[in-house]
């Protein structure tokens, strides 16, 4: 953790009143800790995106092309043309303040401009005075607003410490969904060349070989032999684990930290035990190596895109259907984008369980399973042996991730899962779980080291909900099932709620799962020794 | 984007400090990045870390899995922290003269 962020005792005196100055009259604070670093010029050229130059977000100019303004104006014009939902969104808004409180950003920071409803505000302002009648005519008293360089600053500096999580819109009684206006607002800045690098690099590290992190073909493969090998060491035996096996009948997708991070890679030895167990005919891709997609927090067309990936690879492999890991953003761009982006797959088959024979009509036009719906599934038709007391040394609870929560409705199948492999689980309070739970402050590319007093910040009331139930109930692991997730809230734990430890959903499934043939267990998945076993781990 | 300067050594690095261009590595570059890290001197077993996340990054373009650098150098986590107080992939790669991994870690 970086030395310049306050500590906790200081940040947490979070100060509400709001600035002295009208809210178009305060500028941010654009500085180290708040923002995240311009994108390089390799990886904007690599796209193909305009206006590659070094540049930086805390310089005076930033070099934006002459005609800027005329280059913003048409790019909304063409969006509110292109998206209904744009121009209802700009329109429609009573500024009743439902959703003034709901956002993690302004609850952590008191910055007014946090609030959704002004941080929409910063794009509808300028749509008022450019595109309607009373704002040409009368500007400012009909809330309209020039478009300055200033409030392209502003734009930066909120678009981007809005993480896109849709908490708000839950509240909006008129389902106003401010992750759609953020993402116009991040389109826009694209088109002058203003970008973050921890956005447009992984993106073009996915154009380049098919994941964020760049890991080329010989890298997939060696990470997923070791991590055969990492097995074989806990349960005795090699598990199968095919890589562009022609024919499968399953396509896996998982995100590239799973094969890469701690403590994702735990929930990867998990899958690959359960595969394995079941006798699942399937297979990784070393192409479609990812299954977040970092265009969604750029621009529709990059969405587009990385997800297409995924299926021109299943095509590839004729592959029946897929079955997706534990990613966050990933789901948001299957459930709600998919269909019309680059579907329906009819090439595909409707997903049904070969263990089950449950058929997933739910997915019957993405052809996409997610992971807690196919395990749940086969714990529910009692397909595994499980041994929940391998879990006892965990006391946990569970961060709903925000885009299977809120954007496709996964809620029970991890509980169910938790319930069945492990003893000790204890809910959060219950408006900061489901369709309501708290961000962990990094999504939507905004997971960066200088931005971590905003993440501090943004992941507060999720911490403080963690807090909550380490306290009453000594719960000493967050579950989630999103990789950003698994990024950000060790470091959110570390600072706010020491002795928390962050998993997977799949981890606590492998230490639970009993297979056949295998050796004694004496360590879970993390290579620590089991409950009970000790003094084994130690001879 | 700056130019990073220490002894006899001039390099461009990001804002983070991360050297831009891995092929200009030495080790003379890796003692002037640890310098930014507050790791004054180099021993065998820094070496050790950084001389096999070289020659990973080199077979690979890219940086390991944490868990196979720890299981191949022998170090537990907690050990390369101690090397690197920063860990394993904004302390030790950067010396190492490697890019920041990017995505979800």
């Amino acid at each position: 953790m970086s030395d310049e962020t306050p500590k906790p005792e200081a940040l947490v005196k979070v100060d509400y009143k709001p600035p002295r100055k009208g809210w178009m009259d305060t500028k941010p604070d654009i500085s180290r800790g708040n923002i995240n670093w311009a994108a390089i010029p390799k990886s904007v050229e690599y796209l193909g995106l305009p206006y590659p130059r070094k540049w930086s977000p805390t310089d005076d100019d930033w070099q934006l092309p002459e005609n800027w303004k005329e280059i913003i104006l048409e790019g909304l014009r063409e969006r509110l043309s292109k998206y209904r939902s744009l121009q209802l969104f700009m329109d429609i808004c009573v500024r009743c303040g439902a959703c003034a409180d709901k956002c993690h950003f302004y609850i952590g920071s008191g910055d007014p401009k946090n609030m959704p409803v002004l941080r929409a505000e910063l794009l509808r302002a300028v749509y008022r005075k450019e595109f309607t009648l009373a704002g040409k005519i009368m500007g400012k008293i009909a809330g309209g607003r020039e478009l300055t360089i200033d409030v392209i600053k502003e734009w930066y500096y909120y678009f981007f410490q809005c993480t896109e999580c849709r908490r708000c819109s839950v509240f909006c009684p008129y389902g106003i969904d401010t992750a759609e206006i953020t993402m116009i607002g991040r389109e826009l800045l694209s088109l002058i060349g203003i970008g973050i690098d921890w956005i447009v690099t992984p993106v073009a590290n996915c154009f380049r070989t098919g994941n964020h992190l760049g890991v080329q073909p010989h890298g997939f493969q060696d990470s997923i032999d070791f991590a055969v090998d990492d097995l074989k060491d806990i349960i005795g035996f090699k598990v199968d684990a095919p890589v562009n096996k022609k024919g499968a009948e399953v396509l896996f997708i998982v995100p590239s930290a799973d094969y890469f991070g701690d403590p994702h890679y735990f929930g990867l030895l998990g899958y690959m035990m359960l595969f394995h167990e079941i006798g699942l005919d399937y297979t990784f891709s070393a192409y479609a190596s990812e299954g977040g997609n970092f265009g969604l927090f750029h621009s529709h067309e990059m969405m587009k895109i990385l997800n297409a990936k995924i299926y021109h690879e299943a095509e590839r492999l004729g592959v029946k259907w897929i079955l997706g890991g534990e990613c966050g953003h990933m789901w948001r761009v299957l459930n709600q984008y998919m269909d019309t982006m680059n579907g329906p797959a009819d090439f595909l088959e409707v997903p049904v369980s070969p263990m089950t024979g449950t058929r997933f009509e739910n997915t019957r036009t993405t052809k996409m399973v997610h992971i807690t719906e196919f395990t749940s599934d086969l714990i529910k038709n009692n397909k595994l042996k499980l041994d929940k007391s391998r879990n006892d040394h965990w006391r946990i609870t569970f961060h709903d991730s925000c885009n299977p929560a809120r954007a496709m409705g996964i809620l029970e199948e991890p509980r169910y899962i938790i319930r069945n492999v492990a003893e000790n689980f204890f809910e959060m309070p219950e408006n900061t779980i489901r369709e309501e739970t708290f961000c962990c402050g990094g999504g939507a590319g905004l997971g960066t080291d200088e931005n971590l007093e905003m993440r501090m910040r943004g992941g507060l009331p999720r911490a403080n909900a963690v807090k909550y139930v380490h306290d009453k109930y000594g719960v000493n692991v967050l579950t989630c099932m999103c990789a950003i997730d698994k990024a950000v809230l060790p470091t959110l734990m570390e600072y706010w709620v020491p002795g928390v430890e962050v998993g997977s959903i799949h981890e606590l499934v492998g230490n639970a799962l009993i297979m056949k043939g295998e050796k004694e267990r004496i360590v879970d998945l993390r290579n620590e020794p089991l409950p009970g076993k000790e003094a084994v781990k130690d001879v | 984007m700056a130019q990073f300067a220490w002894e006899e050594i001039s390099i461009e690095v990001d804002e983070d400090g991360f050297m831009q261009e891995p092929d200009e590595w030495s080790e003379r570059v890796a003692l002037a990045l640890a310098s930014t890290e507050g790791v004054s001197e180099l021993t065998d077993e820094h070496w050790k870390l950084v001389n096999y996340l070289r020659e990973y990054y080199q077979k690979f373009g890219i940086a390991p899995m944490i868990r196979k650098l720890c299981k191949e150098t022998g170090f537990p986590l907690k050990k390369v922290y101690e090397l690197f107080p920063s860990g394993p992939a904004k302390g030790a790669c950067k010396v190492a003269g490697l890019a920041k991994p990017t995505g979800c870690v």
